[in-house]
């Protein structure tokens, strides 16, 4: 079982590897939405420290679904998901190393790069610590949350919209936790509180959202 | 009386069929009563004048709004566990009578909202749940007509509908994080209502007007779903020949 989840991990990193353009797209797509919105407001650094914190957590989670539309599209299209999910081992593994490959494809580079564009939006050094930490603790929800859209949407015509729609709602727990955790550091009331509910959060996606995404998996195949 | 004698799509088309029109006209007295207590008899509210009279459509559409949810959710579990037809429609019967719901409770929300607080909207933690309530519902009816297969539709919305309903009272507290403008609870269990005996008799008489209008509502769509689902059997083709 183990051996099964590491090797769908290295093969969707593999994957990855050989294909940059994707995850980069994710990538820039995140730095770009960000940088788009102070030209939107105006260069105001008190403004933009107000509303970094906010624009940084929702380009994330935009970004986050770019890449979710073809978590198991490219599989399903040449056949090989089928196969792994009529595989003797149980398919909660299969998505769980998918979304794990999700989340270390599309969220290190993002953690790396997001210390950049807080300084961008004119952060201090310990909100961008919070920051970091807060999309560490919120980006696997968001690819937890996505597999189980992904896998619902599956094989549809305009699914990669359709997935918008149905995960961006679910997203807005882990959006309101992490920003607020930030905006606490700034204000000076501390980030603990929303940094232990965004952390609580991720515990209930991680035990529900796989055992749902697969039997979404099940029923999309059908 | 076997419960599971209705289980079965003809017999549960020919209950809904006598039950619609009873829920329908009771739905209606009621709702005329409540109308009538809420506009006519009710005092004036000393702070808010008459424009609180809006809470007699605000309150009752709010709560079958979230009500709804859930026997969604309940009924695509049961669907799920049981293999069951049934249960499937019925879900899907409940959600556009849920999702008119919310937005008529966003919609009054939003009129009562511009004399009290000066605006139609405000990011308040119950004005913005009831609107992700509004976008979970467009989610799933959105993957319903997105899906042409009726049982992989059926399927996907329940999985669907119940990570949502996990994710229902996240979303609520999460919300409640901001300091909000919307007034408290004026109705409780625990404590003694904060309104006149009238105003009280109002909403309860437009909560349960509300109730049987969902009822009627969901039942006569649900009536629709299993003739259409059901139109190759033979007691629909009878039934057919038998209304033309």
């Amino acid at each position: 079982m183990g051996r099964f989840f590491l090797s769908v991990l290295r093969r969707d990193l593999t994957i990855a590897a050989r294909r940059r353009g994707d995850w980069l797209t994710a990538l820039f797509f995140f730095v770009m939405v960000s940088s788009l919105f102070p030209l939107g407001v105006g260069p105001d650094p008190e403004l933009l420290k107000l509303i970094g914190p906010g624009v940084l957590w929702v380009a994330a989670t935009l970004a986050s679904l770019l890449s979710l539309s073809r978590l198991f599209e490219d599989d399903h299209r040449d056949g090989s998901l089928e196969q792994m999910v009529l595989s003797p081992a149980p398919v909660v593994l299969l998505v769980l190393g998918k979304t794990l490959a999700h989340w270390m494809i599309y969220g290190i580079p993002l953690l790396l790069i997001t210390p950049v564009l807080g300084m961008q939006f004119n952060l201090s050094a310990d909100a961008i610590g919070v920051l970091v930490f807060s999309l560490l603790l919120g980006t696997p929800i968001l690819s937890l949350l996505g597999a189980t859209g992904a896998a619902l949407t599956l094989g549809l015509r305009g699914g990669g919209v359709l997935l918008t729609l149905l995960v961006l709602p679910l997203y807005t727990p882990a959006l309101i936790f992490g920003a607020g955790a930030v905006a606490g550091v700034m204000a000076g009331t501390g980030a603990e509180a929303q940094l232990s509910l965004l952390g609580a959060f991720f515990l209930v996606s991680f035990i529900v959202a796989p055992w749902i995404a697969a039997a979404s998996l099940g029923v999309s195949l059908e | 009386m076997n419960l599971y004698h209705y289980a079965s799509p003809p017999n549960f088309y020919k209950l809904a069929g006598t039950l619609v029109p009873w829920a329908a006209w009771s739905a209606a007295i009621l709702g005329v009563c409540g109308l009538y207590i809420g506009f006519f008899v009710a005092p004036t509210d000393f702070q808010q004048g008459e424009a609180y009279r809006i809470i007699f459509i605000h309150v009752p559409s709010a709560w079958m709004g979230m009500l709804i949810y859930l026997v969604m959710a309940f009924w695509g579990a049961i669907g799920l566990a049981f293999n069951a037809r049934l249960p499937f429609m019925l879900m899907r019967a409940l959600a556009p009578t849920g999702a008119v719901l919310t937005a008529v409770a966003l919609w009054t929300g939003a009129v009562w909202g511009k004399p009290m607080w000066g605006t139609w909207w405000v990011w308040d933690a119950r004005l913005t749940s009831t609107l992700i309530l509004l976008f979970l519902y467009m989610g799933t009816l959105a993957l319903w007509s997105a899906i042409e297969d009726t049982k992989r539709s059926d399927r996907a919305g329940a999985l669907l509908t119940l990570i949502g309903v996990v994710n229902v009272p996240i979303i609520m507290f999460s919300v409640v994080w901001w300091n909000t403008l919307h007034q408290g609870s004026s109705i409780g269990v625990t404590h003694a209502p904060k309104m006149a005996a009238t105003m009280m008799q109002a909403v309860l008489l437009m909560t349960a007007s509300a109730w049987l209008y969902a009822i009627a509502v969901v039942l006569a769509r649900v009536r629709r779903i299993i003739v259409e689902r059901e139109r190759k059997t033979e007691w629909v083709q009878k039934l057919l020949t038998a209304e033309a």
